[in-house]
């Protein structure tokens, strides 16, 4: 078995489990609007119209099919701010997952492979990131070198990488004492060559389980800094963002709060979805 | 058994030390911290003075120890927002979080622990692909969100709980909820697995063939085995939730030292910021140290491993 390419029958296997299907849905229709949102959206996100200011959803009294999902306080259309808003969630979720499963993975490999002082080192590293209250050090860190996306994606991707160190840790364990592996040794391969070519592609599969989880939790971090005003900066149409902003007015028309909120739900339980068929598929338990 | 003690201390203070250094540089990341303090309205001269006072002027190292040195004796030095001991404030705002994190602990202990088990029992069933979509949202719900949506609900249209503020018991509730959604599907989802692998040994077959009654194997003899591992977890759960209290706080406007800290982020107080996300730390490492060893009295297995 090689990476994420599976065998035909477990993918056929996946097919007919609602969870995958649900979640590779919610999942696909985020990535189609993120990939696709300037050509999608109905109205610039971004242009004001203050005389058409918290116009209700087209579903809701009062409102018009002009502004399908309504307008913000400023009058922009929920709508294409949610659209864009899905280009922001999507692109820290696969950066910082591309970031944080970089550091872990190598960090991981190398605890389970040499064992010994490397691993200690490495179980210390751990140990000490754990510690490390994330949401509070990412804010002070936003608030001391001032808040972007970039800098979102970086501090979270500098954070999140425990779970991938702690699962390419153990499965790397698991794997390097196999016949395979030892095979590979007596062909005479170089160590680089079996850490890349005999162990990786194996602990492949469980780290695509943890990246789903990552993912899932860099959506949902990056929505509560930038509701806290300390992560994506305004204008930009952050789903956190358009949750702090409605705000001051959920009391008056709860709707304002109440549809980006369930949009990043939706988002997040859609990738969790897909991390829970891929771990039923392999079986592994990543329950801690 | 004291090996395992002394080892497991001693990676302890190690951690404690590591994010003590680690809370020093997070400060230094500004670049100059004297300009950060002094504001954009500052004049050159300000910040000069700034630098002397707060001794920003002396060489990074000397800057280390002494603020090293003090930490390490409890002093965190002078907020300059509140014009207090750091140490004080923290002290005044604890018990709002402790508060909060144990509720939210207990709540969702009280959520997890039955539907852990139901599950077990009824493995496979429908009951048990139930409780796996409860976990499945918990985990996907934003706790910030979540908290809004119920202060609209139960504060403003239902009228029964207070919106925000610290008074009484009744403001716990909500932030109590919100922060245990955050631990509800981890804990549940370990009381399932550990339940099941309990009721699959054994023990629980003999017990079975003497005839004991279906709750009597249950309780003590299926959870007793399986709480072990819930124990230690909720103990590094209660670590996590007081570290994300901060957003939960922010929220509900209740005034624990996540909320000092939030406040000190937007004020750039940074020796609070500092102090704040060092005593969280060292609540985690004291909490797992405490699981760790809780653990290996509960399990003397894990003692010489």
């Amino acid at each position: 078995m090689s990476g994420a390419a599976l065998p035909a029958g477990r993918g056929a296997a996946l097919l007919r489990n609602p969870g995958f299907v649900v979640g590779a849905a919610i999942v696909g229709l985020a990535a189609v609007l993120a990939l696709f949102a300037p050509w999608i959206v109905p109205y610039d996100p971004f242009a004001i119209d203050l005389e058409r200011r918290l116009v209700p959803p087209s579903f809701m009294e009062g409102g018009s099919t002009r502004n399908l999902l309504g307008t913000d306080q400023l009058g922009r259309d929920y709508l294409s701010r949610l659209i864009y808003g899905a280009r922001i969630s999507m692109l820290i979720g696969v950066l910082t997952v591309i970031t944080s499963g970089i550091i872990g993975t190598t960090l991981g490999v190398l605890g389970g492979f040499y064992g010994g002082r490397v691993d200690d080192a490495v179980m210390f590293a751990i140990t000490t990131r754990l510690s490390i209250p994330a949401v509070l050090v990412a804010l002070a860190v936003a608030a001391l070198r001032g808040s972007s996306l970039m800098l979102v994606v970086l501090v979270l991707g500098l954070l999140l990488w425990d779970r991938f160190a702690v699962v390419a840790r153990s499965t790397t364990m698991q794997i390097r004492n196999l016949d395979y592996v030892a095979a590979a040794w007596c062909a005479g391969v170089s160590r680089w060559w079996v850490l890349t070519r005999e162990v990786l592609p194996n602990i492949a599969t469980h780290l695509a389980v943890v990246a789903t989880l990552e993912m899932a939790l860099a959506i949902l971090l990056e929505a509560a800094l930038s509701f806290l005003g300390l992560g994506v900066p305004a204008p930009l149409p952050s789903w956190g963002l358009m949750i702090s902003e409605a705000k001051d007015y959920m009391f008056f028309t709860p709707w304002v709060i109440v549809i980006p909120g369930l949009a990043l739900f939706v988002l997040v339980l859609g990738v969790n979805l897909l991390g829970d068929a891929l771990r039923d598929m392999m079986g592994t338990d990543l329950s801690r | 058994m004291l090996r395992f003690i002394l080892r497991r201390f001693t990676v302890a203070v190690l951690v404690a030390l590591t994010v003590l250094t680690l809370a020093f540089l997070l400060t230094r990341l500004s670049g100059d911290l004297a300009i950060s303090i002094a504001g954009p309205n500052a004049t050159a001269a300000d910040v000069e003075t700034i630098r002397q006072v707060y001794g920003l002027n002396r060489p990074l190292v000397v800057q280390y120890f002494d603020w090293l040195g003090r930490a390490v004796q409890g002093d965190f030095g002078e907020s300059f927002f509140f014009r207090d001991r750091v140490a004080n404030l923290i002290a005044s705002r604890m018990g709002v979080t402790i508060t909060l994190g144990l509720v939210g602990l207990a709540i969702a202990l009280v959520v997890s622990l039955p539907l852990g088990i139901l599950a077990a029992v009824r493995e496979g069933s429908w009951v048990d692909r139930a409780v796996s979509l409860v976990a499945l949202v918990g985990q996907a719900m934003p706790s910030f969100w979540l908290g809004l949506v119920l202060m609209i609900t139960f504060g403003l249209n239902l009228g029964w709980l207070p919106i925000s503020g610290t008074g009484s018991w009744e403001h716990y509730v909500m932030p109590g909820v919100v922060l245990a959604f955050s631990a509800i599907p981890s804990l549940t989802r370990l009381t399932r697995s550990g339940m099941i692998e309990a009721l699959s040994s054994d023990y629980i077959r003999t017990a079975r063939a003497k005839g004991l009654s279906r709750l009597s194997i249950l309780v003590k003899h299926g959870f007793r085995n399986a709480a072990i591992p819930v124990v230690s977890i909720a103990a590094v759960q209660l670590g996590f939730m007081l570290g994300g209290s901060i957003v939960i706080e922010t929220v509900f406007a209740l005034h624990g030292i996540g909320y000092l800290a939030w406040e000190s982020i937007s004020k750039n107080d940074f020796p609070v910021v500092q102090a704040v996300v060092l005593v969280l730390a060292l609540i985690y490492i004291a909490l797992t140290l405490l699981a760790d060893l809780l653990n290996a009295v509960l399990d003397p297995r894990l003692r010489t491993s």
